[in-house]
């Protein structure tokens, strides 16, 4: 077992894959120089600069040019550096990458992974902080992750690289210094089952990404309190983890979910209206989102605070459903 | 007769406005290490040349769109040392109350309409400026600063080839200090660079030292005449040097020291005082620029320090007319 962080954690998947698998290699803006965050730290040494890539800013042209060398025969790691510039690449993801297996009658697939770190950290403001893996799930054709451990983070990676289709993969900067003991041998993970963070039978909270430590964190204050709280971790948002999730809150009769996004429109609507269509009659109380008002995100520290969902909010969202 | 005279007294303010520009900078920094300036800063030391020089040769009605290394351009433009600090602190007063920080200041009172967190999505919106102030008839230009690593964006290629077709007022700048991030911009460029581009699309290019303040404001002056005059867009090739790390916290380990020392011999401030001393400019003066724009900066960092946190009703301010921000506005 090695102590690892959610940030090595994502190195040592693309490593692990690219050692297994000639065909897998990485490309953007910096990467040479192990990345913006350090992400690919040592990786250039190891396999050279033509399977660590540098780019230029050319948002459009490294996923443009990877979505032709996924058709081409390769499975390239796409590096966005920050979630809000993939957004610069938007035509190349959602009308190329997404569609292309579908068009062109199942001929070949976009076997590519764009990792897109997101979420608030630090206090980056609004064009570099965003959560907008609610529009990734719109488009069909993508599959969408957000893991929350270094665990996930390894394993997620590696089977993200090993699908098939293009994969949005969003790693949250503010889990990049987060441990965890893990094994010497981590096999890919699966991308649709979620994980119980810790069960329960009055109430579920669903989340992902980094909210996943505020609702544990709400589940361990209402355990003071006597009220048992199940607390899932979706992992992958698309596919999402349906059964689990209606499995628990078919027995706690009770759903909170909770996502550093925008409220309005965000999955947790989605999560919602599944479980509503699906166990209208056993709930117990209405089922309750949690996210950020519909605003973009402020750079000072005491606004940008009043976006964020804690623990309390998610424990006091709880409370007023027993 | 003057001339000399009158050259002499522009660069020495100019001199005492790179100061400020450099003393800015330094101490927000300085803030920085102390936790008060909350998000990334990407300082311009070392290219002060560039905004001085090309910012301080427009007239105050221009406008202005510049980058995520933008407070020499913005203090050029105009805006207030103290609002910026407030800015960077995120506090009350600050240029955008609080709610920008450095990368997105402006301040539409000077025609500074905003730096910017991506990376050449300034260029379209600089075409678009101009194009507005051709529809409007307006006697003023826009001028647009953006890196070297911005040429390969998407955005020049279609903010250029617009300000073209469209014969608009508008200045391109790029302010090339060799470097995008961590990266050598050279060894992701293609072809000879900047000024090839533009003049590939019809644009007329220039290229200045742009630790050269004295040429920066010649060339600006001059291309800023040109377009009043119905030239059509111009582009200015700028050569400086980024002196220290893409934000205040990269070391820029990168690089190698000795090519650093050598490129300090260049400093944009260093090469106008030693100017200003040949013309005999005396030590006190050229010293008390310095000293004038550390005392000033401090100021602005005290009043910041003191300044209160943005009232919490800003948060659900100036989203959009219409519609309810809060989440929980509505109830049932
Ligand atoms: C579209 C986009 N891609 C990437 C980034 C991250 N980024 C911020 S500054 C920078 C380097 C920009 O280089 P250059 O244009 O030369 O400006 P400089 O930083 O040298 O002033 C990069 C890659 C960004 N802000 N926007
Ligand atoms: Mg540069």
């Amino acid at each position: 077992m090695v102590t690892t962080t959610y940030m090595e954690a994502g190195r040592r998947a693309l490593a692990e894959e690219m050692r297994r698998d000639p065909t897998v290699w990485a490309l953007g803006e910096d990467l040479g120089r192990g990345g913006v965050f350090g992400q690919y730290a040592g990786m250039a040494e190891e396999f050279g600069p033509l399977r660590i890539s540098d780019a230029p800013i050319s948002e459009a042209a490294i996923l443009g040019s990877a979505v032709g060398a996924a058709l081409a025969g390769t499975r390239p790691v796409v590096e966005m550096r920050f979630a809000d510039f993939a957004l610069c690449a938007v035509d190349e993801l959602v009308n190329q990458a997404a569609k292309a297996r579908y068009m062109f009658g199942g001929q070949g697939g976009v076997p590519l992974v764009v990792r897109e770190p997101m979420g608030m950290w630090r206090s980056s403001a609004a064009q570099h902080s965003q959560s907008l893996e609610a529009w990734y799930v719109h488009i069909p054709g993508l599959t969408v992750v957000a893991p929350a451990t270094p665990g996930d983070n390894l394993r997620l990676l590696k089977a993200a690289i090993r699908s098939d289709d293009p994969v949005v993969y969003l790693e949250h900067k503010d889990l990049w210094g987060l441990e965890e003991e893990l094994g010497d041998d981590e096999p890919p993970g699966d991308l649709g089952s979620a994980r119980i963070v810790c069960e329960g039978s009055d109430a579920t909270v669903v989340s992902w990404s980094a909210m996943v430590r505020n609702a544990h964190a709400a589940a361990e204050t209402l355990a003071e309190e006597g009220v048992s709280v199940e607390v899932i971790d979706l992992r992958t948002l698309w596919p999402w983890d349906r059964e689990a999730v209606l499995a628990s809150v078919r027995r706690t009769g009770r759903l909170v979910v909770a996502h550093e996004a925008v409220s309005v429109g965000g999955f947790g609507a989605e999560v919602a209206a599944v479980v509503s269509e699906a166990l209208f009659g056993s709930l117990k109380a209405p089922v309750k989102r949690l996210g950020a008002p519909r605003v973009p995100i402020p750079y000072a520290k005491p606004l940008e605070d009043m976006l964020r969902v804690g623990p309390d909010a998610i424990a006091a969202a709880i409370r007023a459903q027993l | 007769m003057n001339r000399p005279n009158l050259d002499l007294e522009r660069l020495a303010d100019r001199h005492r406005r790179m100061h400020r520009i450099r003393a800015f900078e330094e101490q927000a920094v300085a803030a920085l290490e102390e936790g008060l300036v909350l998000g990334a800063i990407h300082p311009s030391i070392g290219q002060e040349a560039c905004a001085v020089g090309a910012v301080g040769s427009l007239a105050r009605e221009d406008l202005l769109l510049s980058t995520h290394r933008g407070h020499g351009h913005t203090l050029e433009k105009g805006a207030s040392a103290t609002a910026m600090m407030r800015e960077l602190f995120g506090r009350e007063g600050g240029n955008c109350g609080g709610k920008g920080g450095s990368m997105h200041i402006a301040d539409f009172s000077v025609g500074m309409l905003g730096a910017n967190g991506v990376v050449g999505a300034n260029i379209n919106i600089a075409a678009g400026a101009a194009h507005a102030v051709r529809l409007r008839g307006e006697r003023r230009i826009v001028c647009c600063i953006f890196g070297d690593g911005a040429i390969n964006r998407g955005p020049f290629l279609e903010g250029l080839n617009w300000a073209r077709v469209f014969d608009l007022p508008v200045l391109f700048v790029c302010e090339d200090n060799a470097f995008a991030a961590t990266t050598r911009t050279e060894a992701m460029t293609g072809g000879p660079g900047p000024a090839a581009r533009a003049e590939a699309l019809g644009i007329p290019s220039h290229a200045a030292d742009g630790n050269d303040v004295g040429r920066m404001a010649e060339v600006t002056a001059e291309l800023r005449e040109r377009i009043l005059g119905g030239g059509g867009p111009q582009f200015l090739w700028a050569k400086t040097w980024r002196l220290t790390g893409h934000t205040a916290v990269d070391k820029a380990a990168y690089r190698d020291a000795g090519e650093v020392a050598e490129r300090w011999k260049d400093d944009p401030i260093a090469r106008a005082a030693e100017t200003l001393r040949m013309h005999g400019v005396g030590e006190e003066t050229l010293s008390g620029h310095r000293e004038a724009a550390v005392e000033e900066m401090r100021a602005a960092y005290e009043e910041a320090k003191a300044a209160p946190w943005p009232e919490t009703a800003a948060l659900y301010a100036d989203v959009q007319d219409v519609g309810d921000p809060r989440e929980a506005a509505f109830r049932w």
